[in-house]
């Protein structure tokens, strides 16, 4: 079974696309799963953020699924055409990326 | 970009981040760098389970009864003067954890703790349910923000230290937001960025713990000690797939409600190997390990290559009294305990070794201190249950504090010639397209089937072949480009560090022919007296060259 990933790619929020990536499914995984698994077998540069991989602990994979704000980890993969964004309402950094830190624990020169 | 500050603190875990809040409290001027989120990376956030520490509310206890246990589990190696600063200092930070208001269980009006194997009294303290790690976090994430004197600066990799004259007189970092270099000029750095377990396949700890901190201290310099001691945690959940919860999380589970630890034809198995368990939790890390991956070779392993962890026998209610909500977030991976066991097995997390550091938290090089896991030699050969986030907290707390003598009286020795190499790698454009993810795919693979728990020279030697291909394929020019969060570029560097460290443990693997705590050779079983030493790693003209030394005189030999 596969699972097709429509990825929000570019660095421009005004000037992205969707990429397309078939993606091996299997039960129980998760849209982070699915994402990590294009970076190692298709393409590096997919940029996105984690660092706790599966525990809902570090709370920086949040993206837009299908139009609803989603931690990538905790989001199941479906055998099925979904379409993942970065999220509309924060600063685009790059593909899946966002400027989510609070102001305060931002670097600023 | 240019920073000026007095202590610039590498890694926003606990050690960190208490590191930050003593160093502010004694006046120094704070850079809290993290390449991710500030607080929300690292080990500490990960931790689901206790803080060993001889407070005395369940049972009488002192630190030195705490701190011959440490040495026990240590299998010799300990170096007794970084255990008893965890021990002795440990109770402080916990109590002051308290007045922050963390949470810790109680029970009866006194903090309730927990029994937990190797320890010869309860003196495991936790918040429920499952929340130590979060718990400690945000309260002291809480106490950073409102310390004034502490600026933080996330999505912050720290590519290297920067030197004059042999002495460490700040950083140069990429900023993964816009992609440019940032020199950093610190009287005092304290490298706290954690362990090396996101080198392994299974790992528990985060994504941004690949042995960097290890190679940044190397590359300044200092020595590293005891690095062929990965510890595996051996119940690290394996199937059903279960997302939304860290792998640790069995061990709680089982301190609570002991649970049966059973093979393919559903039997305890255990005291094949020496521990009778029956129903209680009394089995050593490392005697688990083993006895899984045993019973894995022998054919009697559960479906997905581990062993069985069965509650089966405990009721829903006493579940539900035990762990709350956490039986609703199994429920929704379709986990129900009463009626099924789960399958786990050895997972890579935590790392004994680390930069050789005096009890100020000192390394050999002036200016640069360490904290928390970073820190090689508190735990010896295998870490007692429970230790780590009292490290993390009372090594932060002392690091912050010598940091911020040191700032006191010091002067800025930064020049920007002495970084002109580093910013130049950060700046470096028109990388080559390297499948680095794939790469990062490959070392933890290696790292996972030829230096795990049980090694031979046969394997070490494959692994050192495929570092050796890794390490050509990488090359001295970083892939990608110096662009906002160029993903390419970050692995490059983050395997130009993972690399280097992989290779020293492999190196020290196979250089002690002998099995002790955390590190087992089949093809050498046995403790051995001529190696009661510890192994050290330094850099020399590029390359690792390893020594022994007898133990805890790492630092006093020089």
């Amino acid at each position: 079974m596969k699972a097709t990933l429509k990825v929000w790619r570019g660095n421009d929020a005004k000037a992205g696309q969707l990429e397309t990536y078939e993606v091996p499914f299997e039960p129980g995984q998760s849209v982070l799963d699915g994402l990590r698994w294009i970076r190692a077998n298709r393409d590096p540069s997919l940029a996105i953020r984690f660092s706790c991989i599966n525990a809902n602990a570090c709370k920086e994979c949040m993206m837009e699924l299908d139009g609803e704000t989603v931690y990538a980890c905790t989001a199941r993969l479906e055998p099925r055409e979904m379409t993942v964004k970065p999220l509309h309402n924060k600063k685009l950094v790059r593909d899946l990326v966002t400027e989510i830190a609070p102001p305060a624990e931002r670097f600023k020169p | 970009m240019h920073v000026d500050t007095d202590v610039l603190i590498i890694g926003s875990g606990g050690a960190g981040m208490y590191a930050a809040i003593e160093a502010a409290r004694a006046g120094a001027a704070v850079f809290l760098a993290d390449r991710s989120l500030i607080g929300r990376g690292g080990a500490t956030v990960m931790a689901q389970m206790t803080v060993a520490v001889a407070l005395g509310e369940e049972t009488p206890d002192h630190w030195s009864h705490h701190l011959a246990d440490t040495i026990q589990a240590g299998r010799g190696l300990t170096d007794e003067r970084l255990a008893r600063l965890l021990c002795e200092e440990g109770p402080e930070c916990i109590r002051e954890m308290d007045t922050w208001g963390v949470g810790w269980a109680r029970r009866d009006g006194h903090i309730t703790q927990a029994m937990a194997p190797g320890h010869d009294r309860p003196r495991c303290a936790y918040v429920d349910f499952l929340n130590t790690g979060p718990a400690v976090s945000k309260t002291l994430r809480t106490v950073v923000n409102r310390t004034s004197g502490i600026r933080k600066a996330g999505d912050l990799l720290i590519v290297d230290l920067v030197r004059h004259d042999g002495e460490v007189t700040g950083a140069v970092a990429l900023h993964l937001s816009t992609g440019a270099p940032v020199t950093i000029a610190a009287k005092a750095t304290i490298v706290a960025a954690g362990g090396l377990t996101r080198l392994y396949r299974r790992n528990s700890a985060s994504a941004n713990m690949g042995g960097d901190g290890y190679a940044l201290a190397l590359r300044a310099g200092a020595p590293l000690i005891d690095m062929e001691f990965v510890q595996f945690f051996p119940i690290g959940h394996l199937a059903p797939r279960l997302i939304g919860m860290d792998p640790i999380m069995w061990d709680p589970f089982r301190y609570k409600l002991g649970g049966r630890l059973l093979n393919a034809e559903r039997e305890e198995f255990t005291e094949r190997y020496g521990t009778r368990e029956d129903g209680k939790y009394v089995i050593t890390r490392d005697l688990a390990t083993y006895a899984i991956i045993k019973e894995v070779e022998a054919g009697r392993g559960s479906p997905h290559g581990g062993a069985y962890l069965s509650f089966e026998h405990c009721s829903a209610d006493a579940l539900r009294a035990a762990f709350g909500p956490v039986i609703d977030r199994l429920a929704a991976n379709n986990i129900d305990l009463t009626k099924m066991p789960v399958e786990v097995a050895p997972i890579a997390h935590y790392h004994m070794g680390g930069v050789v550091a005096d009890p100020r938290m000192e390394t050999e090089v002036p200016g640069l201190l360490v904290a928390g896991e970073a820190v090689g030699g508190a735990n010896g050969a295998n870490r007692l249950s429970g230790n780590a986030i009292t490290e993390a907290l009372a090594f932060g707390r002392r690091a912050g504090h010598s940091a911020a003598e040191r700032a006191r009286s010091g002067r800025h020795g930064f020049r920007p010639a002495d970084a002109r190499d580093a910013v130049a790698l950060v700046a470096a454009d028109g990388g080559p397209d390297l499948n680095t993810a794939a790469m990062i795919q490959t070392l933890q693979a290696t790292m996972a089937d030829d230096v795990g728990p049980f090694r031979t020279a046969d394997k070490l030697a494959r692994a050192l072949a495929t570092i050796d291909e890794l390490a050509a394929a990488l090359g001295a020019r970083p892939a990608g480009d110096a662009r906002a969060f160029d993903m390419r570029r970050i692995d490059w560097l983050d395997l130009r560090n993972g690399l280097m460290v992989a290779r020293i443990v492999a190196e020290a693997a196979l250089r002690r022919t002998e099995s002790r705590g955390a590190h087992q050779r089949e093809d050498f079983p046995g403790m051995l007296a001529e190696w009661h030493v510890n192994q050290r790693a330094r850099l020399r003209d590029g390359r690792i060259a390893l020594d022994s030394l007898p133990v805890a005189a790492a630092v006093a030999a020089q």
